[in-house]
């Protein structure tokens, strides 16, 4: 295995070759948001919101760009915030995401992430699609008004747990999770009911019936799922 | 086998009738729409004794149907099945043919479309005859991959698909990589609204790809490859296949080719019109039966393809340019074009343009000629607005920059990119964010959802568009569109998202006064975009 030194914000720093910019950032306490990205999931570097500037002149999501000798990275600047920013506004009006009547008030990372990223307003157009909600499955239930399409529960429900329930149908902005053959989630054959999706699920859009999110989703799980791929 | 070899095994009824004066009707797809295969079945009948003939693309395709007689070399044009006597008599008093459209013909220079209208592409002895598979051949018995990799670098060749990654290197890397398994992939994916080059290679000459495949498959040692065409280019499709099971028949693909131990299977794949299945790494997806979305690379497709195995994908165009690079030496081909872009290029004239078609010109030359030359101009005395090269994903050009060279740094300097070849003209009455709104609404609606820049950025900015052109925008929103623009434009996964906004920033580059005449005073100068309450 290879060690490979570089600079994340002008500090030299070192790590190994199979390593990301995002675990070498975590490892020394540099701050770099998140979306899409989980500790234990494959990354797929979708959401873009971890970019970073590779030696001042490209932009890469840091949860799937490699360490490399000499890099110089930098995880912040004004140009960063504004994508990144840009990117958290069409996110939030995408959908109907509207915090004050969602069950994962105060327990959800797109409300952080705005909050750290300090966006409190946007001027782009809301979409205000009609979304559906699912509820036909005994336990759980989908409102697709508040899914973000991490695809984290596509992630977690093939590769963890092994069924590949989920996945995602359509193309563009008409893209939705759905469950088997885009059936109701309640006559899903291959669902097992485990409940991984809910887990990892950043915003109100997978959720147990009749009980909050705050007291659902348990964040320790996470590190659990690491333990599991053995990582 | 050698060349001469081949040559033998073609049989005697091709070689007499050859010799004779031809009469070759184009049946590409263009003229075919026109009833083209009607006229060339009339034509046989009256005319037993001479060769008559179906072949690909003659290029001016406005003026179909297209008819050119040889030794003389004319071309009928507008030859319908209606007026079959007109083209009769033509045909019997050649000299009555005018020549107005000579420097539509003299300007070009061929190398891809050489055999294009010219020879039968369902019939793979006249290719042969034509110097066909002679650079596979030679390949095969005479160089070693190595030596083909160093003329292909030494060539200068660049990637026609568009981004004009030097095709050499790409070669040599795959060829480098230690695995059992490669694969070769040519990419006929082409969904650029306004190209349709590929479409005409394939129609027009496909052994043309398949030698060019089976040159790269010797020479990166590939044993498998695809030909990734869409699914709305039938005849394409019938003719590549044809000419498969020809190839196959004369011991060209397959086992034990031309009796040596080199193996090559070849097929067709299908792609189910989705535009992003361009983008290489989403065709890989496509072909291995996934969903077509694009995966971010490194690892690239030459280090880990089709089910992680090392894959070569290029161009249509690419390909059909090796066996003529082989054929005359890479120096021959390093002649031609500019000092960074070598060679020719194919482009898919449309638009507002007098001659509509297809033309195959050197790089580095001007706009101008390619567009008022080889193009005529622009149709009904109207003034020239903006070229827009390299469909959704380029940039359109104003009438300042018509100076400018045709190769890849150029047109990326201008903003645009010189993309697959699609090239379209642009008059007076075009507004310009109506431009602008058709390619994003193209892109929006062939966005692939994975990524967030690009799935949502396209629906904003479309939004906007849509609001300008309707009269209800404002300049916060041009200030907005910008920002959504290079948001997109830096942080999107794939080409498609990074290139999307291409259109609208460059229109917006060259022609902001039109922008804020639709913000400020309700006014579209082109008088394409009706307000409520009519203009101003």
């Amino acid at each position: 295995m290879k060690i490979k030194t570089f600079t994340i914000d002008g500090v030299e720093l070192s790590g190994r070759e199979d390593q990301t910019i995002l675990e070498v950032a975590r490892e020394h306490g540099i701050k770099i948001p998140t979306l899409c990205h989980l500790e234990g999931l494959t990354p797929i570097g979708s959401c873009r919101i971890c970019i970073v500037e590779i030696d001042g002149k490209r932009f890469a999501p840091s949860c799937i760009t490699k360490v490399e000798d000499g890099m110089k990275i930098v995880t912040n600047n004004s140009e960063i915030t504004e994508y990144r920013k840009t990117i958290l506004e069409m996110i939030f009006a995408e959908r109907n995401h509207i915090c004050s009547i969602c069950i994962a008030n105060g327990n959800c990372e797109l409300q952080n992430l705005s909050i750290e990223l300090g966006m409190d307003h946007f001027e782009i157009k809301n979409q205000y699609p009609r979304c559906e909600v699912d509820l036909s499955h005994e336990k759980y239930g989908i409102d697709h008004n508040r899914c973000v399409l991490c695809a984290r529960c596509v992630r977690v429900c093939a590769k963890i747990e092994g069924a590949h329930t989920k996945d995602i149908s359509g193309r563009g902005h008409n893209a939705r999770i759905i469950t088997d053959f885009a059936r109701g989630w309640g006559e899903a054959e291959t669902c097992t009911g485990c409940g991984k999706c809910v887990q990892v699920c950043p915003t109100g859009a997978l959720f147990e019936k009749g009980k909050p999110v705050g007291a659902r989703k348990k964040r320790d799980f996470l590190n659990y799922l690491k333990i599991m791929r053995g990582q | 086998m050698l060349y001469e070899e081949l040559l033998e095994k073609i049989d005697d009824q091709f070689l007499s009738k050859d010799k004779q004066s031809t009469i070759s009707v184009c049946v590409a797809a263009g003229c075919l729409a026109l009833g083209s295969d009607k006229v060339l079945e009339e034509l046989k009948r009256i005319f037993p004794d001479r060769k008559v003939k179906g072949v690909g693309c003659l290029g001016l395709c406005s003026r179909g149907t297209l008819v050119r007689i040889e030794p003389e070399g004319f071309v009928i044009e507008h030859a319908k099945p209606d007026n079959i006597d007109e083209i009769v008599n033509f045909i019997q008093n050649p000299e009555k043919i005018g020549d107005e459209n000579k420097k539509f013909y003299e300007k070009q220079q061929k190398i891809v479309l050489k055999n294009c209208g010219k020879i039968d592409p369902e019939s793979i002895e006249e290719y042969i005859l034509n110097e066909g598979y002679k650079a596979f051949l030679k390949c095969l018995n005479e160089l070693s991959p190595d030596e083909i990799i160093n003329e292909v670098i030494k060539s200068g060749l660049r990637g026609r698909g568009g981004g004009g990654y030097p095709t050499g290197l790409k070669w040599s890397t795959v060829a480098k990589m230690q695995s059992p398994i490669k694969y070769l992939v040519c990419n006929a994916d082409e969904g650029d609204p306004g190209a349709f080059m590929d479409r005409a290679i394939l129609e027009s000459d496909p052994h043309r790809i398949i030698e060019g495949m089976l040159i790269a498959a010797y020479a990166i040692g590939a044993n498998r490859g695809y030909v990734y065409v869409r699914a709305e280019y039938p005849l394409a499709i019938k003719r590549l296949k044809n000419a498969i099971k020809n190839a196959e028949r004369f011991n060209l693909l397959g086992t034990n080719i031309a009796g040596t131990t080199f193996n090559f299977n070849l097929e067709v794949r299908l792609g189910a019109g989705a535009y992003v299945c361009g983008e290489e790494t989403a065709l890989i997806a496509s072909i291995e039966g996934k969903k077509g979305t694009p995966r971010p690379r490194p690892p690239y497709p030459a280090e880990s393809g089709i089910k992680n195995y090392p894959t070569l994908i290029n161009n249509v165009e690419t390909y059909a340019n090796i066996s003529t690079i082989i054929n005359n030496g890479s120096g021959w081909f390093a002649s031609i074009g500019t000092d960074k872009s070598k060679g020719t290029k194919v482009f898919a004239l449309s638009g507002n343009i007098k001659n509509t078609g297809l033309v195959e010109v050197p790089m580095g030359i001007k706009l101008y000629d390619l567009i008022f030359e080889i193009g005529g101009g622009i149709p009904n005395d109207k003034e020239f607005k903006a070229v827009q090269t390299g469909g959704p994903s380029g940039g359109c050009i104003p009438s300042e920059y018509l100076n400018t060279p045709v190769d890849y740094e150029s047109l990326v300097h201008l903003g645009s990119i010189m993309g697959s070849g699609g090239m379209i003209v642009m008059d007076e009455d075009t507004c310009m964010v109506d431009m602008a709104k058709f390619f994003i609404d193209f892109c929006k609606s062939e966005s692939c959802g994975k990524c967030a820049p690009c799935r949502n950025g396209t629906v904003q900015l479309y939004e906007i568009l849509d609001k300008i052109t309707k009269g209800e925008g404002n300049e916060r929103d041009l200030t907005t569109m910008v920002k959504i623009a290079n948001t997109m434009k830096k942080t999107s996964l794939c080409g498609l998202g990074q290139s999307a906004p291409n259109p609208v920033l460059s229109a917006f580059k060259y022609f902001k006064d039109e922008f804020y005449e639709h913000v400020l005073h309700r006014y579209c100068p082109a008088g394409v975009c009706k307000f409520n309450g009519g203009n101003r």
